[in-house]
């Protein structure tokens, strides 16, 4: 338990000590939250929809969990680099502690991402229907920190170098943001992208933060909270796998 | 009682052969040392002896256990200093130190303790609390090895750790090394490329060369096996070939330079 510990906290200390990164990776969720937010607003409004920013708001924490999560998984690659993974790897510790530590670091900090952009958002006009659902949106978001923090180290165990990084971004980080439905509303689609959103694990944590911040729900609670535990058990057993069969 | 155990241990990578049926034994308490040219097959034999790469065939004992099969029980019996830097430079020297002590599971009190006094012995107990970027190549050194001792380990394996550093240095670290090697009577697995290291620190020395080990025995047997005077002759007897030193200074390199863009004009 103790070195689930203190690779947890490494994790944390090298978030709190960046403070540039901190500062850059709300750049891009700003981005999104208000110019799209402020420019489709009207547009959205007109077709009946209500509020786009109201709309967007879970959407863009969702992503801001997502990169976050993803990267700090894939951020191993940095430790390989620079050869501290070799100094976890050889201490006298069950490798999927090491492993569990290192995600759940990740999966911290995603959170701790997820909570500065949800009160820029609040900042920015955005309105929770119902504050007493913040303990479950605070689940909700651990939930998908986990998932992709998990799905972050497995990629993180099996790429040796940076090479794979933009492969991964491109053809993997992008798709499930933009399948998610962070963006757009899942009734009415096409059929074929219907179904694609729906193997997309970040549709489910999209539509459970959507749920529990502004009470408007595609799926249902239960649906979302077993999926994406199913599949944040799943994640983590592949991440677990793959990193315990590392070798130099 | 054999710290190191090792027979016929094999490693191929696909055809090619890096380690090629290697034996030897190390007694407790000794320091041994493997002496080749790089690519020879020393730093193979350590990833295998430390867990961190899966032999091909062959067997291995440390401190009585296999490796391969108890894995977590070995990696507590040895400590080790890589080739390449492990460190992490994020953090300060006490909080890499703590981390390690953590992962060993040494308890608190004696943590605290042998921190204290490995960093006062490692000339770094006044710089604790900096980053570990902002120090110098000597003073990571230095810090690995103080963590590689810390959790006391029976057996200390050093890959190559003096290399890159000034002569000064270099002779400091080895009587710290030497001091603990009698102190905490911790057996020491060395492997470098300068002969007069393993002449002078070493108590037996065992000559590898493409995956083989060509002769082993202390300094003195191996010169007197081969007739020579001195352990740089002893090892052109045995290999044929002088030590290939890849890393090649800046005036070699200058000099590559300079030929080349001679032979342009």
């Amino acid at each position: 338990m103790s070195a689930i510990y203190i690779l947890w906290l490494r994790e944390l200390k090298r978030y709190i000590r960046s403070k540039a990164q901190i500062v850059a990776s709300l750049g891009q969720p700003l981005l999104y939250l208000l110019v799209l937010g402020f420019g489709l607003g009207p547009i959205f409004q007109k077709s009946g929809n209500g509020s786009y920013l109201q709309f967007v708001a879970p959407g863009v924490i969702s992503m801001s969990i997502l990169f976050t999560s993803v990267f700090s998984g894939i951020a191993m690659l940095w430790d390989r680099q620079f050869g501290f993974l070799k100094e976890t790897l050889v201490a006298p510790v069950p490798r999927i502690q090491i492993m569990i530590g290192r995600t759940l670091g990740g999966a911290t900090v995603a959170v701790i991402q997820g909570l500065l952009i949800m009160t820029v958002c609040l900042i920015a006009g955005f309105r929770p229907y119902n504050l007493a659902m913040l303990p479950v949106v605070f689940l909700f978001m651990m939930l998908i920190a986990v998932v992709f923090a998990a799905l972050g180290t497995a990629f993180g165990s099996i790429l040796e170098d940076m090479q794979g990084f933009q492969l991964i971004m491109n053809f993997m980080v992008l798709p499930i943001f933009f399948l998610s439905g962070a963006l757009f509303p899942l009734n009415n689609l096409p059929k074929v992208l219907s179904v694609i959103t729906k193997f997309d694990p970040l549709t489910y944590g999209v539509d459970a933060l959507r749920g529990t911040l502004i009470g408007s729900w595609h799926f249902a609670f239960g649906l979302d909270l077993l999926l994406l535990g199913l599949i944040g058990t799943a994640f983590l057993g592949l991440g677990g796998y793959l990193f315990s069969r590392i070798q130099l | 009682m054999s710290a190191i155990r090792v027979s016929n241990l094999v490693k191929k990578f696909g055809d090619f052969t890096a380690v090629n049926g290697i034996s030897f034994e190390v007694e407790a308490g000794e320091i041994f040392a493997f002496l080749g040219p790089n690519g020879a097959g020393k730093t193979t034999t350590i990833k295998m002896l430390t867990t961190i790469l899966n032999p091909t065939s062959g067997k291995m004992e440390l401190d009585g256990l296999d490796p391969t099969t108890h894995r977590n029980q070995a990696r507590q019996s040895f400590g080790i200093v890589f080739q390449d830097p492990s460190l992490d430079g994020e953090q300060t020297a006490w909080e890499n130190m703590e981390l390690h002590g953590i992962l060993y599971k040494v308890p608190r009190k004696v943590r605290a303790e042998r921190t204290e006094r490995l960093l006062k012995l490692f000339e770094l107990w006044e710089r604790r609390n900096d980053y570990v970027k902002l120090f110098s190549g000597g003073m990571k050194r230095r810090l690995e090895i103080a963590r590689g001792f810390l959790h006391t380990p029976k057996i200390l394996f050093l890959d190559e750790p003096t290399l890159g550093l000034d002569p000064q240095t270099r002779n400091q670290l080895w009587s710290h090394v030497k001091h603990v090697n009698e102190t905490e009577r911790v057996t020491v697995f060395l492997t470098t490329h300068y002969m007069d290291e393993a002449d002078r620190v070493a108590h037996r020395i065992a000559i590898i060369d493409h995956g083989n080990i060509v002769a082993q025995g202390t300094s003195d047997s191996l010169k007197q096996q081969t007739n020579t005077d001195s352990l740089e002759h002893a090892f052109l007897a045995l290999t044929g070939s002088t030590i290939r030193d890849e890393g090649a200074t800046s005036t070699d390199q200058l000099r590559q330079v300079a030929k080349m863009w001679g032979n342009r004009r």
